[in-house]
């Protein structure tokens, strides 16, 4: 057997998993109306392609993925599209979102379905496209989409399964593996095809479940018998803790390595999955079959039919908790996932989604209202639990102080929120609350102070702009008069001199000419850049176009949103013909007047070498004018590079958080909804990003242009 | 039905403070009978007398900070406080030196610091030590235990006790409480203030002369059951987890060894024997109530490690070449002051981190505050 490391930490809840293992797991009759939220993941929500009054199969798309970090939703059984609009979904924030209603028509009617029995024949490509195809995300409770997490960068070594389900009342994977798992091994394997057959390929599940340990490791033997798997499976079973189920934790027991901070565990080499995700894998591959349905525990005192249930996604709870033999007036909490990291609902109408493992209906007795928080004592119990080796008192302190630097310090950050400091705190203080409400304080800083850099940035260069136009005044004062008194000097000279034209003058001028063009050349450079860049601003705008009237076309029409997508269309439409025309404008007064003004340069020099007067303003205009195109693009430059700099971290930043995200959902993290805004907040200000370097409104062009102007008038 | 709306986790383990305490309390009634049995009712009425004042301080002062009384008198923590001077305290002492100790203890070294759990040092301790710098007399002087005790004496009955506490004036009563305080017969020095003032002569010869040994080989008549005593209620405690038994065993074998190292055999300049250190004094009561204070102590297991190891060998230190008598309370009183920096020099390695120890300084909040 393979050897297991240790976690620091951990505590020992009652399990409370007996109840809803006593039968198999049971169907649940189909129920009249199924509630599809377009946003049951992590990432974008997703966009519908059917409208009110269409009717669909069971396995139909009714939703697609929007975007890479997003999941495709089905329709669970055959109905009528009765509405697409906002209902209450079943999220911590206990808000409504949108959701597509079908109203089922009792048929069950299948799609055509397409298996892929043989699906060693099909490539990494067409494997991943099926895994997304499905929309099938962390069947764990956090739900980021799976096939994203099935394309990392780096090269897996180790496969993790994860079967652990450390969660109190929580039986969803035990009984899923005790009935199904010759189907999760054909899943597992497919996983190893999809990450280039990983060395190693580890079931970790806890020593509480020897039945499903048991029907692992024959399904794994026998499998490897006959041939229907090529990878080698190793189940590990490792003793009952909470929280060994955490992403983190499991690694580390498995492997004895830790997830550096603030990294994914596949920079170790290793993808961590959920079993429940496995065995939807399976099905979409194997099966063709969508994923549609999960496995739910239903559990608590106030059930009197506790359970494992096959549940259709959108089920409404009230009705799997009828099934359930739920008693209303028993219930004090109703809980969906775990009691340590769940969260609560306060409407039975909100459905069962792709990550609903448990329903946990708790009477007073297992959820007794909590005291009131007493004074710390200091008794270190806390950190005693703590999986991540954290000082959860001290993190208290300075959550309760606000004291975001010293939060940094003491690893807030690495903080997994698995609720054990809480469990643990004989003053029953809310320990991960506060935690939240810190990290939550700590992410609105952060966008504060990136709002602030921002507005300062924006004032400096104002400030800036406004000295530097001021100077050019100045400097085109100072350079006229100059003008005037060398004027007033030649006329003196050849009124006194009178001969013809100084040879060594000539030179002089043409040195002086040639300078200039050296340095309209040398500028040369950067115009081009700025073509480039306002060209690509023109095409992402085209792209933006394209898409906006792509959803605009796709909108059902009686659809409440299509004004608003009409709107955007339109809108997007005007940023488009602006970047276009910016384009245009910056072409023919940038690159076309500095050519005519180094073509007249070169050309007066050859034409008319003798008329003194003229050549000498001619060259004082022209350096002039150089130095105040130089200028002027120079502080377009930097704008522009600004707008591009901010650009670039913003991609880099959307990047990160999409890489938190993906984190906190292998973490089980009850901030992904969190994550998640931030995901979604930072996409938008990148498309602003965007359009603000499309709209860039060169301003000391347009004034460098009349100037240009102005001196040719001069000529 | 109203759904309750929580956050995780929703559940919670059986062991609350109010618990804790409670357990403490009971764990010390081994170490109680023991005193009593063997000096008689002072301890308890001691208790008595210490709990009344804690608990009346404390609801004082908690409504004067406007806070509900009732919710702060339920975690116990003043009455854990009053049970540990009782205990500490002399038995038969006047009943104003209890009253000072518990008053300081509670207004000054608990509650003017911020009250439950902000206190650095130990609030017992605090006051303990504020009455024996303050009454060394009263608190130098202990009742000889009954085995002692010439034939036909006994330690005063309950009724005689409670005058003598209160120094009841009356002349029957005055006198026997005078009586009680100049008879030699009844009170002493204790034990290990007399071994070191042993007038030269070697252990052995010292222990066959001196009454408390005559009485009790180990460390003194009566003083070796009462540390039994405590570290049977010790035992409790570390097998119903209230605390771990890092601080504790790190305090006794320190203490232990350091006896150990600088123990002769018996000489007359002898420290005592490890045993002696281990079972006299205020031993037992110090390593399981008192350095297991989660408030005053140190917070990881090594932390809690060097914590009582420190403590350890400065009870000896402090007894074997010190002024005082005993040296609990001043050895853990410097310790709590050591506590902020062994906290800061153990901090854990969390995970995912290579080093041990705090992270760097965080830039947003930095950041922000140039800004403001
Ligand atoms: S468990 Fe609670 S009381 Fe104990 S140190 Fe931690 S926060 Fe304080
Ligand atoms: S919630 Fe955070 S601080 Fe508390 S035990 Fe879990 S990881 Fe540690």
């Amino acid at each position: 057997m393979n050897k297991t490391w240790d976690i620091p930490g951990g505590i020992h809840p009652p399990e409370n998993k007996l109840q809803s293992l006593k039968q198999g797991i049971a169907e649940v009759p189909l129920p009249d109306i199924l509630i599809l939220p377009l946003n049951q993941h992590i990432g974008a929500p997703a966009m519908p392609v059917v409208k009110p009054g269409d009717t669909v199969l069971k396995g139909q798309l009714v939703a697609e993925p929007n975007g890479f970090v997003s999941a495709a939703v089905h329709a669970p059984s055959s109905g009528a599209i009765e509405a697409i609009e906002d209902r209450a979904i079943p999220h911590p924030s206990a808000m409504d979102a949108s959701c597509i209603v079908i109203r089922t028509d009792g048929e069950d009617r299948w799609v055509d379905l397409h298996p892929n029995r043989d699906y060693r024949a099909l490539t990494i490509r067409q494997l991943l496209n099926l895994v997304r195809d499905a929309g099938i995300t962390g069947m764990g409770g956090a739900g980021f989409p799976s096939a994203v997490k099935l394309q990392p960068r780096q090269s897996i070594g180790t496969l993790i399964i994860n079967a652990t389900e450390c969660e109190p009342y929580i039986t969803a994977d035990d009984g899923l593996i005790r009935e199904r798992a010759d189907e999760i091994v054909i899943g597992i394997d497919i996983l190893a095809q999809i990450l280039g057959n990983p060395q190693q390929i580890l079931i970790g599940i806890e020593n509480n479940k020897p039945e499903a340990y048991t029907a692992l490791v024959n399904a794994c033997e026998s499998a490897a018998k006959n041939g229907a798997i090529t990878s080698s499976i190793e189940v590990v079973s490792f003793a009952t803790k909470y929280p060994s189920g955490g992403e983190k934790q499991l690694i580390q027991i498995l492997t004895g390595q830790e997830v550096p901070s603030g990294k994914l565990p596949a920079e170790l080499g290793i993808v961590c999955h959920n079993i429940g995700t496995v065995y939807a894998v399976f099905r979409a591959v194997y099966l063709g079959e969508p994923l549609i349905s999960r496995i739910t525990t239903v559990t608590g005192n106030s059930c009197t039919k506790p359970g494992n249930y096959e549940v259709l996604l959108g089920t409404p709870t009230n009705h799997l908790l009828g099934t359930a033999g739920f008693d209303e007036v028993l219930c004090q909490r109703l809980i969906m996932g775990g009691p340590m990291m769940g969260y609560t609902l306060n409407d039975l109408n909100a459905p069962v989604i792709k990550s609903t493992n448990c329903l946990l209906a708790a009477d007073i007795v297992e959820s007794p209202a909590g005291n009131p928080a007493q004074a710390c004592i200091r008794c270190g119990h806390c950190s005693e639990v703590c999986p991540a080796s954290l000082l959860p008192q001290q993190l208290y302190w300075y959550a309760k102080a606000r004291d975001y630097d010293q939060l940094a310090n003491h690893h807030l950050a690495d903080c997994i929120e698995c609720g054990a400091c809480s469990y643990v705190c004989p003053s029953e203080i809310p320990l991960v609350q506060y935690y939240r409400a810190a990290k939550g304080e700590i992410r609105l800083i952060e966008q504060e102070v990136i709002v602030s850099d921002r507005a300062r940035q924006r004032f400096e260069y104002h400030q800036e702009r406004l000295t530097k136009a001021e100077q050019d005044r100045t400097a085109k004062r100072e350079a006229r008069r100059e003008e005037a008194r060398k004027k007033a000097a030649e006329l003196a000279k050849n009124n006194s001199e009178s001969s013809s034209a100084d040879e060594s003058d000539v030179n002089v001028d043409s040195e002086v000419i040639q300078a200039a063009l050296a340095r309209v050349s040398a500028t040369k450079n950067s115009p081009e850049q700025e073509l480039k860049r306002l060209e690509r601003a023109v095409t992402a705008a085209e792209n933006r176009l394209a898409k906006a009237e792509e959803k605009l076309r796709q909108c059902p029409d009686d659809d409440s949103r299509k004004k608003v997508l009409e709107a955007a269309v339109a809108q997007t439409r005007l940023r488009h013909d602006d970047a276009v025309n910016k384009l245009s404008r910056f072409k023919i007064a940038d690159i076309a007047s500095e050519q005519t003004q180094s073509a007249n340069a070169s050309a007066k020099l050859a034409d008319d070498p003798t008329d003194k007067d003229q050549l000498a303003s001619d060259r004082a205009s022209l350096a002039i004018k150089n130095a105040q195109l130089k200028a002027a693009r120079q502080a377009d430059m930097s704008e522009l590079e600004k707008l591009q700099n901010q650009h670039d971290s913003l991609q880099k930043r959307v990047e990160k958080a999409r890489n938190r995200l993906e984190q906190a959902i292998s973490d089980n993290d009850d901030n992904i909804d969190a994550y998640r805004v931030a995901v979604e907040k930072l996409d938008i200000k990148l498309n602003n990003s965007e359009t603000a370097i499309a709209n860039f409104v060169p301003d000391d062009r347009t004034s460098d242009t009349l100037h240009i102007e102005d001196s040719e008038q001069h000529n | 039905m109203a759904l309750l709306r929580t956050t995780s986790p929703h559940l919670h383990g059986p062991q609350t403070t109010q618990h804790v305490m409670q357990q403490l309390l009971l764990a010390t009634v081994p170490g109680l009978i023991a005193l009593s049995w063997h000096f008689g009712w002072g301890s308890l009425i001691n208790i008595v007398i210490a709990s009344c004042t804690a608990l009346a301080c404390e609801a004082t002062i908690v409504s004067l900070r406007k806070r509900p009384a009732w919710f702060y008198l339920r975690d116990c923590s003043a009455l854990v406080t009053a049970v540990l001077i009782g205990l500490a305290l002399p038995p038969l002492a006047p009943w104003w030196v209890v009253v000072v100790a518990t008053t300081f203890a509670i207004v000054i070294a608990k509650h003017l610091y911020g009250g439950m759990g902000y206190n650095p040092f130990n609030p017992a301790m605090v006051g303990y030590v504020v009455v024996l710098v303050s009454f060394p007399v009263e608190m130098t002087t202990w009742p000889v235990a009954q085995s002692m005790l010439p034939d036909g004496l006994s330690t005063p009955g309950l009724w005689e006790s409670i005058q003598v506490v209160f120094q009841f004036s009356g002349s029957a009563v005055d006198s026997y409480s005078s009586a009680y305080h100049s008879i030699d017969a009844y009170t002493a020095a204790t034990p290990l203030d007399s071994f070191k003032h042993n007038n030269g002569l070697l252990a052995e010869q010292f222990y066959d002369q001196d009454a408390w040994f005559v009485g009790g080989r180990w460390a003194g008549a009566g003083w070796e059951w009462v540390n039994l005593g405590f570290l049977t209620g010790g035992c409790y405690l570390l097998y119903q987890r209230i605390f771990t038994w890092h601080a504790p065993v790190a305090m006794l074998s320190a203490l232990s060894i350091m006896a150990w190292l600088n123990f002769d055999g018996g000489s007359s300049v002898s420290n005592g024997s490890a045993s002696m250190h281990l079972l006299s004094g205020a031993t037992m009561l110090g390593a399981f109530f008192i350095v297991t204070d989660p408030v005053t102590s140190a917070v990881s297991h090594t932390g809690r490690l060097i914590y009582g190891a420190l403590i350890g060998v400065l009870i000896f230190v402090i007894r074997a070449w010190g002024n005082y008598p005993d040296a609990v309370a001043f050895a853990v009183l410097l310790m709590n002051f050591a506590a902020p920096f062994i906290d800061y020099y153990t901090l854990p390695r969390t995970y995912g981190h290579e080093k041990y120890g705090l992270g760097k300084k965080a830039s947003t909040s930095q950041q922000s505050l140039d800004k403001d």
